[in-house]
C-alpha cells in the first residue's frame, strides 16, 4: 500500500483510489454524490411529512482489488450505504458506476449483469438464509438463475457446490442440512458461499464479523482475506469495529449522519486521523492492554435526529473543536494540504 | 513478580489489582456453583464447579465466548433462572453477607434482589417496563427496598438520574423507555441497579450492543460509581479490550469451567492456559497490524454441553496436547495466585519443549 504522504494526486473530491502500488485509471465502482432519503409519513392523510437523511451526497471510489471500510456508529448510514450502491435500495439521487458503465437507473434485467457482480453478505445470515431450503439448494439456485456454469449438467453443479462448501472451511456433508444445523459462524461460512457461488467481482460484507465470538471472527477473517486474493475480489467492508476495520481493510471511510468525514488509509490511523469525529473513535476505542488505561474518550452531546438533520457539520453538537461557522456549513470533504480527505473547518 | 510490579506501576488500581488479602471479607463468595438444566437431551450441565470470590470496590471481569457458561453464573447467582428445570449441585453455595442465597425462598430472594445486589443486561429493555415511566420504575425499586416516603424517593430519583448524567432529570422521570435513545437506556438501567446502592453489581455484557463512543461513557459512569460507592462490580463480556480497560481481576470460562484467573495484567502478559493465550491473540489489535493480514485463530469448535470429552475440554482445539494425559484425564484448577486447569501451563517447567515450536507462541508474549 503506498505511503499517504507520497502522494501528489490533485485534490479532487472523489478520491481515486491507489492499490498495492498500482495506480488504477478506472476505479471498479465510483459513487458520485450519492443521496439516499428515506421518507417519513404522518397526519391523518399519511403525508410524507419530512425525509431521514440516511446517506447525504456520498462519493467515493473504489480500486479493483481494493478492500475499503466503512466506519461510523449505528445510525450514520452506512448499511444504507452498502445496499444503495447495489441497488438493493433505490438511491434517492447520485450515480454509481461500475467499470466506466452507470447502473442507477437501469431497468431489471439490464440490470442482472451486474447483479452477479455484486454481491453482498449480512450480519446475520440466519435472517439472509432460508429456513427451507438445504445450503445446496440456496447455492444451486444463485447459480442457475445467473447461468454461471456453462454446461448446465446437474453434475457439474453438484460438483461445484461440494468445491465451493469445501472452499469456505465446511465439511461436504454440510450441503444436505438446513440453516439451523449450523453455528454462527458455520451460517456466515454459508453466507460467504452463497455471495461466492455466482463469481463475483465486488462484495459488499455489511458487519459480516459483529455478531461472531472473536475466536470464530478471526477464522472467517482470514477466510475472507484468503478468498479475496484467491478470486480477486473487491470489497467493501462495513463494520463499526475499528480494530477490525484497521486490521482487515486498505483504505476506511469514516461515516457520520450520512456523510462522510474523513477518508484515510489504514496504515498509521493514530498518526494520521485529522477528524475530530475519527479521534473520538479511535479514543474511544479500549486498548487490548491492561498497562495503558488512559481514559477513554467521552463524547459530550447528543447525536442530532437524522430526521431533521442541522444546516452546519452534523457533528458539531458533539465537537470538541467547534467553531460558530460548523454550526451553518458543512465542510465539503476536500484534501487538505497533501494529506487525505477530511471534512472539518478546524483542519487546516 | 508481583511485588516488582506494583513498585514499576503505583496506580491508583494497584491496591485492588493485587491478590485479595486474606483477612478481607469478600461481599460475595461462590462456592462450587453447578447449574444444570433438564432438557430434552437429558440434564445438561451449563456451569460446572465454580468458586470466586469478590471483593468490595473492585471489578472482576468474567470472560469467555458463547456458551461458556459465564451468564449462566450471573442467573444462577441472581436465582434468574427459571426453577423448575434448573438445579444447583449439593454443595453450592453463594455467600452474600454471611446468606446463602442459592437455596434461600423466593421471598428472602426478592429482598436481596435490587436492594444487595442488582445486575444491568446488554439490552436495557429487558429489565425496563416499556408502559410504565422512567419515575415509577425508579420509585418501584425505593418503595420496596427503602423506607423513604414519596417525596423523599422522588429526590433520590433525579438524585440518581443526575448521577448517571441525564439531561432534565425532572423531565425524564415523566417520560417512558421508548422515548429515551440507546446509551440512556442503559443510563436508566444503571441508576435504578443503583439506586438502592447495592453490594454487588453484576453487569452482563452492559455495553455490548453499544456504540464505541456511548460505550466509553458507561463504562466511565460504572467506574466512577464503584469508585463512588464501593460496589463490587462483576462484568461479564466478551470483549477482552473492554476487560483490560476496565477488570483488576479477571476469570476466564470455557465450556462451563473456569480455565484460568487473576489480576488483569498478569493474565494479559503471562496467560498460563493455552485458551487464554489464543483468545488474546486472535483479537486485532489497535495499531499493530500483522504483516500477513491474517488473525492467529483457534481451530475447531467448543465442545457440546451434551457431549463433553472425558480429559480436558479444550483439548481437541489444544495446540500443546499431548495426546494422552490430556484426553484422559481432565485437569484440576490448580493455583492460589493464579490458578489453571492445564496439565501443562503455559510458562511452568511443565510445559514440554516441543510446544514452543508451535504456531500459538508467535505473538510474541511467551517470552515475557
Amino acid at each position: 500500500m503506498s505511503d499517504s504522504g507520497v502522494r501528489t494526486e490533485q485534490a479532487v473530491t472523489t478520491e481515486r483510489p491507489q492499490t498495492a502500488g498500482e495506480g488504477d485509471a478506472v476505479p471498479l465502482i465510483e459513487v458520485v454524490d450519492l443521496v439516499k432519503h428515506f421518507p417519513v409519513r404522518g397526519g391523518v392523510l399519511n403525508r410524507v411529512v419530512g425525509n431521514v437523511h440516511a446517506v447525504n451526497g456520498v462519493s467515493f471510489g473504489v480500486g479493483s482489488g481494493e478492500i475499503l471500510g466503512v466506519v461510523g456508529e449505528s445510525g450514520c448510514g452506512k448499511s444504507t450505504l452498502g445496499k444503495t450502491i447495489i441497488r438493493l435500495i433505490e438511491p434517492t439521487s447520485g450515480r454509481v458506476i461500475y467499470e466506466g458503465d452507470e447502473i442507477t437507473g437501469l431497468g431489471h434485467a439490464a440490470m442482472m449483469p451486474y447483479r452477479r457482480r455484486m454481491q453482498i453478505i449480512f450480519q446475520d445470515p440466519y435472517s439472509s438464509l432460508n429456513p427451507r431450503l438445504t445450503v445446496a439448494a440456496h447455492i444451486k439456485e444463485a447459480v442457475r438463475l445467473h447461468g454461471v456454469l456453462d454446461g448446465d449438467e446437474s453434475s457439474t453443479l453438484d460438483d461445484y457446490v461440494v468445491e465451493l462448501i469445501r472452499r469456505v472451511g465446511l465439511r461436504p456433508e454440510a450441503r444436505n442440512r438446513f440453516p439451523h444445523e449450523f453455528s454462527g459462524g458455520q451460517r456466515q461460512r454459508i453466507g460467504i458461499a452463497r455471495a461466492l457461488a455466482v463469481k463475483p467481482t465486488f462484495i459488499v460484507a455489511d458487519e459480516p464479523v459483529s455478531a461472531l465470538d472473536v475466536s470464530v471472527q478471526a477464522q472467517v477473517l482470514n477466510l475472507m482475506r484468503d478468498l479475496k486474493d484467491e478470486f480477486g475480489l473487491t470489497l467493501l467492508f462495513i463494520s463499526h469495529d475499528l480494530k477490525v476495520i484497521e486490521h482487515f481493510c486498505d483504505r476506511v471511510l469514516v461515516m457520520y449522519l450520512g456523510h462522510v468525514v474523513e477518508e484515510l488509509d489504514t496504515d498509521d490511523l493514530d498518526g494520521q486521523a485529522q477528524h475530530p469525529y475519527t479521534r473520538a473513535l479511535l479514543g474511544a476505542n479500549p486498548v487490548d492492554d491492561p498497562d495503558d488505561r488512559r481514559p477513554l474518550t467521552v463524547l459530550e452531546g447528543d447525536v442530532p435526529s437524522p430526521y431533521d438533520p442541522p444546516p452546519g457539520c452534523p457533528f458539531a453538537s458533539r465537537c470538541p473543536k467547534v467553531m460558530d461557522r460548523c454550526r451553518e456549513e458543512m465542510p465539503a470533504l476536500e484534501r487538505k494540504g497533501d494529506g487525505h480527505p477530511v471534512a472539518c473547518w478546524a483542519v487546516e | 513478580m508481583t511485588q516488582h510490579e506494583h513498585h514499576a506501576q503505583p496506580q491508583p488500581q494497584a491496591q485492588t489489582q493485587a491478590q485479595p488479602q486474606g483477612d478481607r471479607e469478600p461481599v460475595l463468595g461462590v462456592r462450587n456453583l453447578t447449574t444444570s438444566f433438564r432438557t430434552d437431551d437429558g440434564m445438561v450441565t451449563a456451569v460446572d464447579d465454580v468458586s470466586f470470590d469478590l471483593f468490595a470496590g473492585e471489578t472482576l471481569g468474567i470472560v469467555g465466548e458463547s456458551g461458556c457458561g459465564k451468564t449462566v453464573t450471573s442467573k444462577s447467582i441472581m436465582r434468574l433462572l427459571p426453577e423448575h428445570i434448573t438445579r444447583y449441585g449439593e454443595d453450592s453455595r453463594v455467600m452474600l453477607g454471611g446468606e446463602d442465597i442459592l437455596h434461600a425462598d423466593a421471598k428472602a430472594m426478592r429482598a436481596v434482589r435490587g436492594d444487595k445486589i442488582a445486575m444491568i443486561f446488554q439490552e436495557p429493555m429487558t429489565s425496563l417496563n416499556p408502559v410504565f415511566t422512567v419515575g415509577w420504575q425508579l420509585d418501584e425499586a425505593l418503595r420496596e427496598h427503602t423506607g423513604l416516603n414519596k417525596r423523599e424517593r422522588r429526590d433520590r430519583a433525579v438524585e440518581m438520574l443526575r448521577l448517571v448524567e441525564i439531561p432534565n432529570a425532572e423531565k425524564r422521570l415523566k417520560e417512558y423507555p421508548h422515548q429515551l435513545s440507546g446509551g440512556m437506556r442503559q443510563r436508566v438501567m444503571i441508576a435504578m441497579a443503583l439506586c438502592c446502592e447495592p453490594d454487588v453489581l453484576i453487569a452482563d455484557e452492559p455495553t455490548t450492543a453499544l456504540d464505541v463512543t456511548i460505550q466509553a461513557q458507561i463504562l466511565a459512569l460504572v467506574n466512577k460509581l464503584r469508585e463512588e460507592t464501593g460496589t463490587a462490580v462483576m462484568l461479564i463480556t466478551h470483549d477482552l479490550g473492554v476487560v483490560a480497560t476496565t477488570c483488576d481481576r479477571v476469570m476466564v470460562m470455557y465450556a462451563g469451567r473456569v480455565i484460568e484467573s487473576g489480576p488483569v495484567r498478569e493474565l494479559f502478559h503471562r496467560a498460563r492456559h493455552p485458551y487464554t493465550r489464543a483468545l488474546l491473540e486472535s483479537i486485532p489489535k489497535r495499531g499493530k497490524r500483522r504483516i500477513d493480514g491474517r488473525l492467529p485463530t483457534i481451530a475447531g469448535i467448543v465442545p457440546a454441553l451434551t457431549d463433553l470429552p472425558v480429559g480436558c475440554r479444550f483439548e481437541a482445539r489444544c495446540p500443546y496436547s499431548d495426546g494422552l494425559r490430556c484426553v484422559q484425564e481432565e485437569p484440576e484448577l490448580e493455583g492460589t495466585q493464579r490458578p489453571v486447569r492445564c496439565h501443562f501451563p503455559l510458562g511452568s517447567t511443565r510445559e514440554r519443549p516441543a510446544m514452543l515450536t508451535s504456531s500459538a507462541t508467535g505473538g510474541g508474549k511467551a517470552g515475557r
